[in-house]
């Protein structure tokens, strides 16, 4: 056995990568860490799908955990729910399936059909990570379906809400189809107007008019359909009698079409139709450019899709699963090891051992005793147990919680820059086109007023501005994105410039939960730690295996007896010797004050020693409050968890910090509003639903999360745990775009005086606003563009 | 030069038909999904001597 374990040391899982640890499973050749990945090679061999291993090395995803129970599936009305369409032959089913992650995945499920012969297509899209299955349901049900790609290592994650339907909602194709549209007509009047620009000789002058008519046409449809956003949007502005930007662009198209369709109507001049299409153009792409999000996280997800999609109901006939949304008070539910409970009711069996981390951030499970209320959101841990509900789904405490006002979403609204000129501009532009007006009437030339107070209106267009800010922010936005830092909008990266007081949550935000440190209180002898690692290989409990992990190699003990409580503990005996291993209450001991988890070990009766496993800090934790410290960044930290490791804490944070533990949810919402009294624009990091009301009050709030597929509510953005190291750059070239947008905003005002020059003296020519326009409008957004991705250089964020 | 009425009117209308094929795309999905068709056309064909299976793949290229 021992020459198998020098073969295969150091060797990876074919399937899915993870290093094979102790015993190896081995088929053709090819070691698997464990009995999952091996038989889904089987299963893809079988079928002749060995090519999905050609595409990339390693490609599927560890099976080592195990799945949920999908007997909901078998329900109708709950598949009905599911299902985007259904006849008599075919359904068609989209699932988000989360691991999909490289070309092999692509390739398995997109050759599904070799599987199973009753699926007939399967389109995979990557970005969305989504698959979209046609199958025969007379042939296969939808339970069948999703147990297949559960065997082949892609579980779809379905739960109450169906993210992927409401997905399908959001679209741009109306921006699309106004873009098109102006660029069309862009184009085409530009053409047009070329004769005017280059000179017509004089026989060529009778088509002028022929011209200027199509100008109009092609003017027409870019007034009333490309630009009716901003008309609307203007409107809505002035009637609250605020000014925003649209404004001043709205009557700068208006005048521009008016003034052009007089002069072409009367044949007084060649109008500024091209002028007109470029600049709607110009901003629509502005628009559709702001509104791009690099990624497909939705934000507006809420707790429902924390939730599974149905619970099993235990009836006088049996088990029957039903959905979340039906269950009543007083029904008997079952929930399973791992699962959610839905709803608050009563334990009436078993043994409760509930995680409440996502919902009060405490990571101890609770133990609760028969009759006691279990609140919604908790995960049991252990075996089944049996309880009565007592409140109905969307009362209960959970949602009470989400619901609670100080969530009440009014819309985050970012004080943007460009929110704030606009209101200066709009008055100014007209103050100058009065003046100009003016000036010329009093002059005595009608005519030249008149064109003088258009030809104002239109030139200080704030087209430029209007560009400026999207085209830099959607720049920043997709470094960001690139650096594994999803932002809500654009709006949250001017926010972000403005904060000057950082708050760190502790659990799961500043320390990790994917590294762990075990340590060992107490003594074993050789031989006690040679019997504890042999019961514990025993096991595939997370713990087990980091004890096992932790004691390294031992001589394996044969062992006489052998049982395990799951979530509890296990004992065994070998010889004459009787070990226990397990939680406090399983041992009869009293339990140690420590965080996290803990093993206690018994042998013979004694208490020999407990394991406590600590969640330790991220990498560069030191760091990165260092480097926001001397940035003069305001910090503290806020804890759901008791204040066991303060003396660890404050060696790491200034002495200007506070740090503040046993803060509840609302201890955390008040908390920040005091600072916030005090003048502070403060940002909050944190995760899970414990956080979700500091992080919604907070100015900009931070979900620090290390699977950022999971939910995380409440949050202006996601910041994935690996880069959380360059979270104190990432603020940095926050306001480094910032600067961009103020830089690119002077030179926006500087073509504005050029053009301004000649319009106050009523000679700007059709030619010269052609040319301007799109000058400008090129030379802004090459220049954000430019001007970001040099800053992201040197913040070394890119490259 | 009177031709160029006809001339532009026949350059308009073409172009109106490629912006009509243009919306008739947009709506029937073609813009979706921009990234997978890149990865998709990557993969090869593998060859059988199955006749079911070769039956079942004209069938999928057909759907396409």
């Amino acid at each position: 056995m021992s020459e198998v374990r020098d073969l295969v040391k150091g060797k990876v899982c074919y399937h899915c990568g993870d290093k094979v640890e102790d015993t190896p499973y081995l088929l053709d050749n090819r070691t698997f860490c464990c009995l999952g990945c091996q038989t889904v090679y089987q299963v893809l061999n079988e079928n002749n799908l060995q090519s999905y291993y050609k595409y990339n090395q390693h490609p599927g995803k560890s099976q080592k955990e195990n799945t949920a129970d999908l007997s909901y599936l078998d329900e109708s009305n709950i598949a009905a729910k599911l299902v985007d369409y259904k006849d008599d032959k075919v359904s068609i089913i989209t699932f988000y399936i989360p691991v999909i992650h490289c070309s092999s995945c692509i390739w398995l499920l997109e050759h599904l059909y070799k599987l199973n012969p009753a699926v007939a297509v399967s389109t995979v899209d990557f970005m969305k990570r989504q698959v979209s299955i046609t199958f025969k349901h007379n042939e296969l049900s939808l339970r069948e379906l999703v147990t297949l790609l559960v065997n082949i290592g892609y579980e779809p994650k379905i739960t109450m809400q169906d993210v992927v339907k409401e997905g399908k909602k959001i679209n741009q194709k109306d921006l699309i189809g106004k873009i098109t549209v102006a660029g069309f007509c862009f184009g085409n009047s530009m053409m047009i107007s070329f004769p005017e620009y280059f000179g017509m000789a004089e026989f060529e002058r009778q088509y002028a008019q022929f011209f200027g008519y199509m100008n109009l046409a092609f003017g027409i449809p870019v007034l009333l359909y490309s630009a009716s956003d901003y008309f609307k949007s203007a409107w809505r502005s002035l009637k609250q009698k605020r000014l925003n930007l649209d404004v001043p662009l709205a009557l700068g198209i208006f005048v521009l079409f008016f003034r052009s369709a007089l002069e072409i109507l009367t044949n007084s001049g060649a109008g500024f139709m091209d002028t007109l299409c470029s600049l709607v153009f110009f901003i629509l792409i502005g628009k559709w450019v702001q509104q791009r999000t690099y990624y497909h996280i939705s934000f507006e997800r809420d707790y429902r899709s924390y939730f599974p999609v149905a619970v099993t109901v235990l009836e006088e006939g049996g088990e029957r699963p039903i959905q979340i949304a039906d269950l009543k008070v007083g029904q008997r539910i079952l929930v399973r090891n791992n699962e959610i409970i839905p709803a608050d009711a009563i334990l009436l069996k078993g043994d409760a051992s509930v995680d409440f981390s996502f919902v009060t951030g405490e990571s101890v499970a609770i133990e609760k005793t028969l009759g006691e209320i279990i609140y919604a959101g908790g995960r049991q841990i252990g075996g089944a147990i049996e309880l009565e509900v007592v409140k109905p789904v969307s009362q209960s405490y959970l949602t009470k919680l989400w619901n609670n006002e100080s969530f009440k979403t009014q819309e985050k609204k970012f004080d943007t820059f460009i929110d704030f000129i606009s209101k200066y501009f709009t008055l100014g532009l007209i103050a100058i086109a009065g003046v100009a007006c003016v000036f010329w009437l009093v002059g005595g030339d009608a005519n030249k007023a008149w064109g003088a107070f258009t030809a104002v209106l239109i030139i200080a267009c704030p087209c430029a501005l209007a560009l400026s800010s999207p085209f830099t922010l959607s720049a920043a936005l997709s470094i960001f994105d690139r650096n594994k830092f999803y932002i809500k909008n654009t709006g949250a990266i001017e926010q972000l410039s403005a904060i000057d007081c950082v708050v760190f949550d502790k659990t799961g935000t500043i320390s990790s939960p994917k590294s762990s440190t075990m340590f060992f209180e107490g003594e074993l002898t050789e031989t006690e730690w040679s019997l504890l690692s042999s019961v514990c290989r025993n096991s595939n409990h997370p713990l087990s295996r980091e004890i096992v992990k932790w004691l390294g190699p031992c001589t394996v003990v044969p062992l006489d007896a052998f049982s395990e409580i799951t979530g509890k503990g296990m004992e065994a005996i070998s010889g004459r010797v009787e070990i226990k291993v397990g939680s406090a209450s399983f041992l009869g001991v009293k339990s140690v004050n420590e965080e996290g988890s803990v093993v206690y070990v018994m042998v013979d009766g004694d208490l020999k020693g407990y394991f406590s496993l600590e969640q330790a800090w991220r990498k560069d934790l030191s760091l990165v409050v260092d480097r926001l410290k001397a940035n003069d960044y305001e910090l503290h930290l806020i804890s759901g968890d008791n204040a066991r490791r303060s003396d660890a804490l404050k060696l790491i944070f200034p002495a200007s910090a506070q740090l503040l533990f046993n803060q509840s949810p609302s201890d955390k919402l008040q908390q920040i509003d005091a600072w916030q009294d005090q003048g502070k624009q403060v940002c909050m990091l944190g995760d899970g639903l414990n956080d979700a009301g500091a992080l919604r009050k907070a100015d900009l709030g931070i979900a620090v999360s290390d699977d950022i597929n999971n939910f995380s509510p409440g949050c202006d953005a996601i910041l994935d745990g690996d880069s959380f190291a360059k979270l104190p750059s990432f603020f940095a070239f926050a306001k480094d775009a910032v600067k961009v947008i103020h830089m690119s905003f002077a030179i926006s005002l500087t073509y504005n005086v050029v053009g301004l020059t000649f319009a106050v003296q009523g000679t700007m020519s059709p030619l010269f606003a052609a040319i301007l326009m799109p000058l400008s409008t090129v030379t802004i957004i090459s220049f954000t563009s430019l001007t970001t991705r040099w800053f992201a250089r040197r913040r070394k964020l890119i490259g | 030069m009177s031709i160029i009425f006809f001339l532009i009117g026949c350059s308009v209308f073409i172009a109106l038909i490629f912006l009509g094929a243009f919306f008739w795309a947009n709506r029937t999905g073609q813009n979706e999904d921009m990234y997978t068709p890149s990865v998709r056309i990557l993969f090869e064909d593998e060859v059988v001597e199955d006749e079911k299976v070769l039956e079942e793949g004209v069938r999928k290229t057909d759907k396409k």
